[in-house]
């Protein structure tokens, strides 16, 4: 495979996302969050990231996927931004996968909006499709969510 | 061509401009000083010399002509006149917009300093030069080895060791200069005049003052200073955990570490902290020129005079307070100081002064710009506030004076008769106090008709590591600035009901006879919890007294905490928009709190509304008769329920203990507070002792109390605590003394809030304690 690139997989409501491996610093568990307030409701809180402030978005909000049911704790795939490290919280985390160029494909035409706009695009791996998350666009649509709501 | 070279010159060349302007400015003054002149001429050789290198041509142009100039004034065919300093200073100004293009797009950009460099040329002469002959004046001249700062040399090092007479090395140089091609030392040494262990000795101290100027300094990248100022912050929260589980035990093994860890990290901090350090000369060193820029275009006469340059502040501080400072300083010159016809006409020296000041105190630095002009015209600033509708007649007309000085920092208010291009545009006053109070610091202005105006400012040394008071808000914890807090108060459930009213629709408390506007957190915040504040079981509600924008506001919370050092952290950018939190940190447990930002949160809660504004002014007559000479004092219950004040300056802190935690240590009772063993004085002990009846040994506290209440007070560097039967309140009064103190201890009786109250006299009492404490540990030892 001439260009190939390495995902970082995970779960959302039985979806299969993927964000370049490149961009994620690390991935963890049990981390107690700190609400808020005034904040878009896609931001769950901040934590306490070995001494760094990072802030914890719900992937499933933004999104605009149902809740997770109660009781299950997310996990945290922490991605490097432009500016600083945003954690992503997810369902369950996958394998990292291995794919070519030949296997793209533009985000499906049953996406629409704002979500569409997050997903880069579809790999077909075996059975599943892997949706490419836009990183950068997730974050930035978090930013604008928030001037949105507070000028409410 | 090599980034790295042409970054260096741009850092380089940037810092000497700076100091160009100042010497620029200093050598009008005093055009015959050659040491000035000479560095003037060293920097524009410098510059051009390595602009020629790097290829940037037109730069170099402009700085040869100026260079050409420079040395005629150096050889004395020149005298400065206030026209070359124009055009040196307009040659400054090119060589800095050329680097700044070259920064920004890496070329000099488009221009023509053809009219510059024409006005150089022609001021070398007194006739004007066409351009053709200016290149005759490019002839090479003799480039002067230059000794690189402040290394002496060997002549001079020689005769300041009495080792050689300054004839001696006279003489010596001129047979250097008469083409000996031998060191002067040798010379020296052949002539007898001096010994040859001398040279070698004077060597060796020239060698080491230049590795002194160029090794002792080195440059560091502000991004590597922050990131180990975060590992410090990361440091001062493991030690903060690690002290947790420390004091807990009493296993030596950890303690001992554990202490000396604390000891370190604090060390580490400060030294940290003082890397990123900077005098506040770093940034009036531009001022001179401003202020003659200024001055000549109005026409006016000033001398700047500056004091406690060296005074450091953190380099963010640095950076905020610049654009506040300049405007300041602009806003002296133009509205302050006076045109020289009518400062004589009024009696005062045609020269104006404007005076920066910068001094340390209490943890916060103090900056001061007086000038020796006109002062504020009150009664116009009111006319203004009227004319531009931001106040009514009525409004200005019960205005103290101070309040009225506090006019101009209203938005849109410009009391300049006309628009200059230098100040006057009514926005400015109100934009500095902003920024002022966005770093935490405070302004003032005090102002005398005909003498002049100063405008004061605190700012925090630092930004990275505040004290700041934990508040609960249900189960939330946030962080408030002790910078803004004024003070604490508990409003007991019988008087929350009747104290606090509504006024046009808005929450106010009224706290000693004035109505404070009040935020309740968690509406703000829309923070559900299962009770409303204020609404606990006991019914007692919490308020922080807090300062923003110059007003007072009460911040109704549901428990508050202690004060802590804390490292303050940016929120990402995810959250700036809210303006609600400037910052997080982390607490001891490892868990993130976030800082409230006093103002964005007044400003969210409509504080500086017009609802406010009426609220408070129903208020004001009230207060107006009550301004004079009014004290702070703490009310409280003494022995057998006699009452008693204290001044709140006086007082650290107020604090209630269990009973229970009392301990005693020999005869005296003693507290553990905050990591320290605090010594308590019993009010009733003392004022026994010094009637000079017999100390009862026993604790006096009565066996039904649960708890004791503590005045914590400093005495001689120590914290004492003082216990009292009862606080009962804070209060400003006159306290017009009645009559003289009717027993030691007690300075006077006055008269507060109607009633006879006794004034502790707590100096005396703390030295009667410590002095009795101290004859019983000399007699247990004797």
């Amino acid at each position: 495979m001439g260009n190939s690139q390495q995902f970082c997989t995970f779960y959302l409501a039985n979806c299969l996302f993927g964000i370049e491996i490149s961009k994620v610093q690390e991935v963890l568990q049990h981390l107690e969050l700190t609400e808020v307030p005034l904040a878009p409701s896609t931001i769950r809180g901040v934590m306490n990231l070995r001494g760094q402030i990072v802030i914890a978005v719900d992937l499933r909000r933004s999104l605009e996927l149902p809740e997770q049911p109660p009781g299950k704790t997310p996990i945290h795939v922490v991605v490097r931004t432009a500016e600083d490290a945003v954690s992503l919280l997810v369902d369950e985390i996958g394998d990292v996968v291995e794919v070519g160029e030949q296997t793209f494909e533009p985000p499906p035409e049953t996406l629409r909006g704002r979500v569409r706009s997050m997903i880069l695009g579809v790999h077909q791996l075996n059975e599943r499709l892997m949706h490419v998350l836009d990183v950068e666009k997730v974050c930035q649509i978090t930013e604008e969510g928030e001037s949105s709501i507070s000028g409410r | 061509m090599n980034d790295e070279i042409v970054r260096e010159f741009l850092v380089e060349s940037s810092e000497n401009l700076d100091s160009l302007d100042r010497e620029l400015v200093l050598l009008e003054k005093d055009p015959l000083n050659k040491d000035t002149l000479s560095g003037v001429f060293r920097t524009i050789h410098t510059i051009k010399g390595t602009c020629g290198f790097l290829g940037f041509s037109k730069l170099e142009s402009v700085a040869h002509v100026g260079e050409s100039l420079l040395n005629k004034l150096r050889d004395g065919v020149l005298a400065l006149t206030p026209e070359i300093t124009t055009a040196l200073l307009q040659m400054v100004d090119a060589i800095r917009q050329m680097l700044d293009s070259i920064d920004k797009t890496g070329g000099e950009g488009e221009r023509d300093d053809f009219a510059l460099v024409q006005l150089l040329t022609e001021l070398q002469c007194d006739v004007p030069v066409n351009p053709k002959t200016a290149e005759v004046v490019r002839a090479p001249e003799p480039v002067p080895m230059l000794s690189e700062g402040p290394v002496p040399t060997i002549g001079e090092i020689l005769i300041g060791k009495g080792a050689a007479s300054a004839s001696d090395i006279a003489s010596a140089m001129r047979i250097q200069n008469e083409g000996d091609p031998r060191h002067l030392g040798e010379i020296l040494v052949e002539r007898g005049s001096v010994k040859p262990h001398e040279i070698v000795e004077a060597l060796q101290t020239q060698q080491a003052a230049r590795a002194g100027a160029s090794e002792s300094s080195i440059r560091v990248d502000v991004a590597l200073l922050n990131k180990l100022m975060n590992l410090v912050g990361e440091l001062v929260l493991a030690r903060n955990q690690i002290l947790q589980f420390s004091n807990a035990t009493e296993d030596a093994a950890i303690v001992a570490p554990s202490r000396r860890l604390n000891l370190l990290t604090a060390e580490l901090q400060e030294g940290v902290m003082k890397t990123r350090m900077q005098p506040i000369g770093y940034i009036w060193e531009k001022f001179p020129r401003t202020v003659r820029d200024i001055a000549t275009h109005c026409g006016k006469q000033v001398r700047i005079e500056m004091a406690g340059k060296e005074t450091e502040l953190d380099k963010t501080i640095i950076e905020a307070i610049k654009a506040p400072l300049t405007h300041l300083v602009r806003n002296s010159l133009d509205h302050g100081i006076e045109r020289p016809e009518a400062r004589v006409a009024a009696g005062k020296r045609a020269e104006g002064c404007l005076t920066l000041r910068a001094y340390h105190q209490d943890g916060q630095v103090n900056i001061e710009i007086a000038d020796d002009g006109a002062g504020l015209e009150l009664a116009k600033i009111k006319r203004k506030a009227v004319e531009r509708g931001l106040l009514s007649p009525e409004k200005v007309a019960q205005l103290s004076e101070r309040d009225a000085v506090n006019l101009i920092f209203l938005p849109g208010l410009s009391t300049a008769d006309t628009v200059t291009n230098v100040s006057g545009r009514g926005v400015g006053m109100d934009v500095v106090k902003t920024n002022i109070e966005k770093i935490g610091g405070t302004v003032d202005v005090t102002t005398k008709p005909g003498q002049g105006t100063t405008v004061k400012m605190k700012i925090p040394l630092t930004l990275a590591i505040i004290p700041g008071l934990v508040v609960l808000c249900g189960d939330k914890r946030f962080v408030v600035p002790q910078i803004s807090l004024i003070e604490l108060v508990r409003i007991e459930a019988g008087q929350a009901r009747t104290g606090i009213e509504m006024v046009h629709g808005a929450p106010v408390y009224r706290l000693r006879g004035r109505l404070l506007p009040l935020i309740y957190l968690d509406r703000e915040l829309k923070i559900e919890k299962k009770s409303e504040t204020g609404a606990t079981r006991d019914g007692v509600v919490n308020m922080v007294v807090l300062r923003a924008g110059g007003r007072q506001f009460g911040l109704l919370v549901d428990e508050i905490r202690d004060t802590e050092e804390i490292v303050v952290k940016p929120l990402g950018r995810l959250l700036k928009s809210i303006t609600t939190f400037s910052g997080a940190t982390i607490m001891g447990d490892g868990k993130v709190a976030l800082i409230l930002d006093v103002l964005g949160l007044a400003q969210r809660a409509g504080i500086f509304s017009e609802v406010h504004d009426r609220a408070v002014l129903e208020a004001a007559p009230e207060k107006k008769e009550k301004t004079q000479e009014m004290q702070t004092f703490l009310l409280f219950n003494g022995p057998d329920k006699a009452r008693m004040a204290i001044h709140l300056g006086a007082l650290a802190r107020l604090e209630e203990f269990p009973a229970s935690r009392v301990e005693k240590s020999g005869e005296q009772s003693v507290i553990q507070y905050r990591g320290k063993i605090l010594p308590l004085i019993h009010l009733e002990n003392a004022l026994k002792e010094r009637r000079g009846a017999r100390r009862s040994p026993a604790l006096p506290t009565p066996a039904d109390a649960l708890s004791i209440q503590v005045l914590v007070c400093h005495h001689e560097g120590q914290a004492i605590g003082l216990v009292v039967e009862q606080i009962l309140d804070i209060v400003e009064d006159r306290a017009e003394v009645k009559s003289p103190a009717t027993r030691p201890g007690v300075l006077c009786a006055v008269v507060i809030e109607n009633r006879v109250t006794e004034l502790l006299d707590l100096q005396a009492i703390l030295q009667a304690a410590v002095g009795a404490h101290e004859e019983e540990l000399a007699g247990v030892s004797g």
